[in-house]
């Protein structure tokens, strides 16, 4: 009897599920720690209507953008730890030695490192950047679906929460951040950690698809008068495209994870080695999702660098067609070539080729995009700002990495290198030297913008060498450890291989990256304490080209009090050239009521309720799982029931927040 | 601090970690670098001609990043400024036509080569080929010589340059199956039947391993690939058939048992149809659901 209440009300979850071993239990008690830490430093300093108002039930795209990087910047500090761990296990665990971690755990542990780093690192910088800048560079208020932003958001968070809690309660999945199957079904992953995977991702990645689809809208509906698609910014332009990817892969990777999730607790073969199921299925699904995902990543960095060369080098930008189009055939392209992650799956030559040739085709177009941005500083008057010194480590890691990535799209060289660890060089220098140094770029750029003030430069320009020397030391051994036949997740090998070496300059790789890392920390604290000394009060700090800086730092919630009309490529910049002819005299502003979004706290209730929904379907407690799902419908049926979502800001309040000092988020 | 000694400072560490390397990788085994077989000497020489070949563009493009840096750098008020200067047609009919030739260079190479050294076509030579079917364990590499019957653990030997068909499956989670030093690797599957065809050329022994995560023991499937004389491999095929155990099917369910770290193991006879029999268990028996629910 008492079982079957156990059962009924706890599912697969006891006692057990509490952590064990040293690591775990320090990993569990900092999100414990912090769990109680922030609530109690909340009432502390009495800040809990302030977050309430301010921040958790927001609408305003920026507010949410903010709190995206604020996420995102946590757990890539959670990913960087994983990775120490990872490297430390690598240098130690050789010949007699098993190192700190047992296998299974360093299985974890690179499974999350991986699903970290890609869901809740690059993707919520990358989100919390669109939020940030696309409305303001579109000219618009605000995007075009504020509270499913939100939702977007939350559920963002719900994800990230539910692998954080995997620490505590359970495990995490030790099948690798894809956890192909057989080895993530049932019969070889018995426990919880594949469900942590699934549900996280599946939430998370729900709400990457409605942001997808938000943005989406946004682009193309919410311009302001005169900006047609061939004047926007390239920003934009890439945002644009790598939307249309989330609308399209996204719904691959939920059908996926749910045929898996059916596979592990309905009894089902999709997946499964026995009972008719295709493993080989899953890894086609998931690498179809998989693929864009890199250039859903890849594609807002590339629009970074744009705005960031053109501005630096006080230069328009080169070749803007080209560019586009550029944009457009990666954003085809890359729907073409997700077999290159598996050839050795033994598709047959014809197969292989025809995707390996695909593969060198979305070369092109990226090399175009190099060529066009160097041409850009050619002639130019350069600034060498923090985001300049990002882009000049882009270029460099992106071509070494793109040079791996060439030769591994011949199939029969990658023969040789797949699944080594001259591809885990290869895909981090793109991720990481691609797309994270364009977004931590785009952070130093726009955050006059959002917070009013400037990041303080020599600790930018510390942090940016700290990682890309960091970098180099922890990747380039890679490359040599792979031809020397070391492969990916090994947790431990053989003293004769002759790779501790490596694996040990590789993981001092890991440690002068951190004191990057440091020097990032240390560059938020000195610049916020310093921000009197750094304020932007003109709104364009860099002397910018696009709308975003025609407006205030920081922006007003309402972005612009008067929309913006446009003639030009680069708006503000032609703007400021004609405002130099001293003939002209600025026109006054006319203000007029402002229809503005109310705040709402649906969006965090849905995700609530989903992160209990998630919860109890990893651990099969039923009455929690109906809570969650009912939770879910009814949250959005009160919310479509409401008829007044929005209000207006009348035109004498906005002539008085024009005329006085600017709203601090501080 | 001035600029030269600051120059030096960096220099000095770099040119240090660089002779560092050097020194350190020369007395150290690269094996895909040391090819002993026709198959990875192939992907070897492809793999070189890739990286000259992108070179074409490498080149150029470091040259003009630090060059456009430092000329172009603020404070030089020398350099030309030209703020509107967005487009030259020639300038960007050169970018798209030079990588698209590279790349065209590169797509035949892809064809071509994908074709001849496809692991699932026979090598050619003037012996005739022997078959060794591998099976992936849980957590170790079966191998079953079909014509010699006897079978091994973690160990596989073979005559040099003698072409082996290595047919490959799994009874266990996918892993991959990859001898660097011989050439490629090609995944090991529940249920599927792989290829891999390769030739070592000189004596030796090669390590092999799986490279694809298969679980907790996964980082103990090492194997030695071991390339001999035909005498001296007869030689050992009668070792093994005058040693150690049969693999009789009872066998072989307590072998595929999950295990770690396993020792080199000999069975003196292998059950004769093992091998697919290995795999027709993973399939779905036509027209009746007794094979379902099962794992």
């Amino acid at each position: 009897m008492n079982l079957f209440f156990a059962n009924a009300f706890l599912g697969k979850l006891n006692w057990s599920a509490l952590p064990h071993d040293p690591i775990t239990i320090f990993g569990a008690s900092t999100v414990v720690g912090g769990a109680i830490l922030v609530p109690c430093l909340l009432t502390y300093f009495k800040r809990w209507k302030w977050l309430w108002r301010e921040w958790l039930t927001t609408v305003d795209p920026k507010r949410i953008g903010v709190m995206y990087i604020v996420v995102a910047l946590l757990m890539l500090l959670r990913g960087l730890s994983d990775a120490a761990l990872l490297r430390t296990q690598q240098a130690t665990s050789v010949g007699a030695s098993h190192g700190i971690l047992s296998a299974n755990h360093f299985q974890q542990i690179f499974s999350a490192h991986g699903t970290i780093m890609i869901f809740f690192v690059a993707m919520g910088l990358m989100f919390g950047l669109i939020n940030l800048i696309v409305p303001l560079q579109i000219g618009s208020r605000d995007v075009a679906f504020p509270f499913l932003n939100a939702t977007s958001f939350w559920l963002f968070v719900a994800g990230m929460l539910l692998v954080n809690l995997s620490l505590v309660v359970g495990e995490f999945s030790a099948a690798g951040w894809l956890a192909y199957p057989p080895l993530s079904e049932l019969q070889f992953s018995p426990g919880t950690g594949v469900d942590y995977w699934i549900w996280s991702l599946q939430i998370a990645g729900i709400g990457s698809l409605l942001a997808g689809v938000n943005f989406f809208v946004t682009i193309l509906k919410m311009r302001c008068p005169g900006m047609s698609l061939m004047k926007m910014p390239l920003f934009v332009w890439s945002v644009l495209c790598a939307m249309v990817l989330v609308i399209f892969a996204f719904p691959i990777l939920t059908v996926t994870l749910t045929l898996l999730f059916l596979d592990r607790s309905m009894g089902m073969h999709f997946f499964t080695a026995s009972g008719g199921g295709n493993a080989m299925m899953y890894v086609n699904l998931i690498w179809a999702w998989g693929h864009p995902e890199v250039y859903i990543l890849m594609l807002p960095a590339f629009g970074v660098y744009s705005e960031v060369v053109a501005t630096f080098s006080r230069k328009r930008l080169f070749g803007y067609t080209s560019m586009v189009w550029a944009l457009i055939a990666i954003t085809f392209l890359s729907f073409s070539v997700w077999l290159h992650h598996f050839f050795t799956m033994g598709a047959g030559a014809d197969v292989n080729a025809f995707f390996g040739i695909m593969t060198g085709v979305i070369a092109i177009p990226t090399g175009v995009k190099i060529f066009n941005w160097l041409a850009t500083m050619y002639r130019g008057r350069i600034l060498f700002a923090t985001p300049m010194f990002w882009f000049m480590g882009f270029v460099v890691t992106f071509t070494i990495g793109g040079v791996a990535g060439v030769l591994m799209s011949v199939p029969a060289i990658d023969f040789q290198v797949h699944n080594t660890l001259f591809l885990v060089a290869h895909f981090h220098m793109m991720i990481v030297g691609g797309a994270v140094f364009g977004y931590f770029a785009g952070i130093t750029y726009w955050f006059p913008k959002i917070f009013g003030f400037r990041l303080n430069e020599w600790l930018g320009k510390k942090a940016f060498w700290g990682w890309f020397v960091g970098f180099l030391l922890a990747f380039v051994p890679l490359y040599i450890l792979g031809l020397m036949g070391a492969t990916r997740r090994l947790d431990h090998y053989d003293a004769s291989l002759g790779w501790q070496p490596l694996f040990i300059v590789a993981g001092v790789g890991v440690i002068v990256v951190l004191a990057g890392v440091g020097f990032q920390v240390l560059q938020f604290v000195v610049s916020i304490m310093q921000r009197q000394a750094n304020l932007d009060t003109t709104g364009d700090p860099w002397n910018g080209r696009t709308l975003e800086w025609s407006t205030a730092s920081p922006a007003p919630f309402y972005n612009y009090a008067v929309i913006p009309q446009v003639t030009e490529r680069d708006a503000f910049w032609a703007a400021k050239q004609a405002a130099s002819d001293p003939d002209e005299e600025p026109a006054k502003p006319r203000y007029e009521d402002i229809l503005m979004p109310k705040n709402t706290p649906m969006g965090l209730f849905i995700a609530a309720f989903a992160f209990a929904f998630g919860f109890a379907a990893i651990w099969h407690i039923i009455w929690l799982a109906v809570v969650g799902l009912f939770g879910v419908i009814i949250c959005i049926i009160v919310r479509a029931s409401d008829d007044e979502p929005e209000y207006y800001v009348k035109a004498a309040e906005v002539k008085k927040i024009e005329a006085t000092a600017k709203e601090h988020y501080l | 601090m001035n600029k030269k000694s600051r120059a030096t400072l960096i220099a000095i560490p770099v040119l240090g970690l660089v002779l560092l390397a050097a020194w350190y990788l020369q007395g150290t085994n690269i094996p895909v670098l040391e090819p002993k077989g026709p198959v990875g000497r192939q992907e070897l020489n492809l793999f070189i001609t890739g990286l000259l070949l992108s070179l074409v563009v490498v080149i150029p493009v470091f040259t003009l990043l630090f060059a456009f840096a430092w000329k172009y750098r603020e404070s030089n008020t020398k350099a030309k400024y030209s703020p509107d200067l967005d487009g030259s047609r020639i300038a960007e009919t050169i970018w798209w036509i030079i990588p698209s030739i590279l790349i065209l260079i590169i797509s035949i190479l892809t064809w071509n080569s994908s074709h001849q050294l496809d692991p699932f076509k026979p090598l050619a030579s003037s012996k005739p080929q022997m078959t060794i079917q591998v099976v992936a364990l849980d957590w170790k590499w079966l191998f079953i010589y079909p014509e010699q019957r006897i079978a091994s653990v973690n160990f596989v030997q073979f005559p040099k340059d003698t072409p082996v068909d290595f047919e490959i499956t799994a009874d266990a989670p996918m892993n991959s199956f990859w001898i660097p030093q011989l050439g490629g690797q090609i995944y090991a599957m529940p249920g599927m039947d792989t290829n891999l065809h390769l030739m070592a050329s000189q004596y030796g022994t090669f390590n092999g391993s799986s490279a694809n995560i298969s679980g907790s023991g996964f980082a103990g499937m090492a194997f030695t690939a071991k390339s001999s004389s035909p005498d001296d491999f007869n030689r050992w095929v009668q070792s093994v058939k005058h040693s150690g155990a049969d693999l009789s099917q009872q066998a072989y369910d307590k072998l595929a048992e999950p295990s770690q770290y396993n020792p080199v193991t000999y069975y003196a006879s292998a059950q004769p149809g093992l091998y697919d029999s290995v795999i027709m268990k993973y399939m779905p028996v036509a027209g009746s659901m007794s094979g379902m629910g099962t794992p």
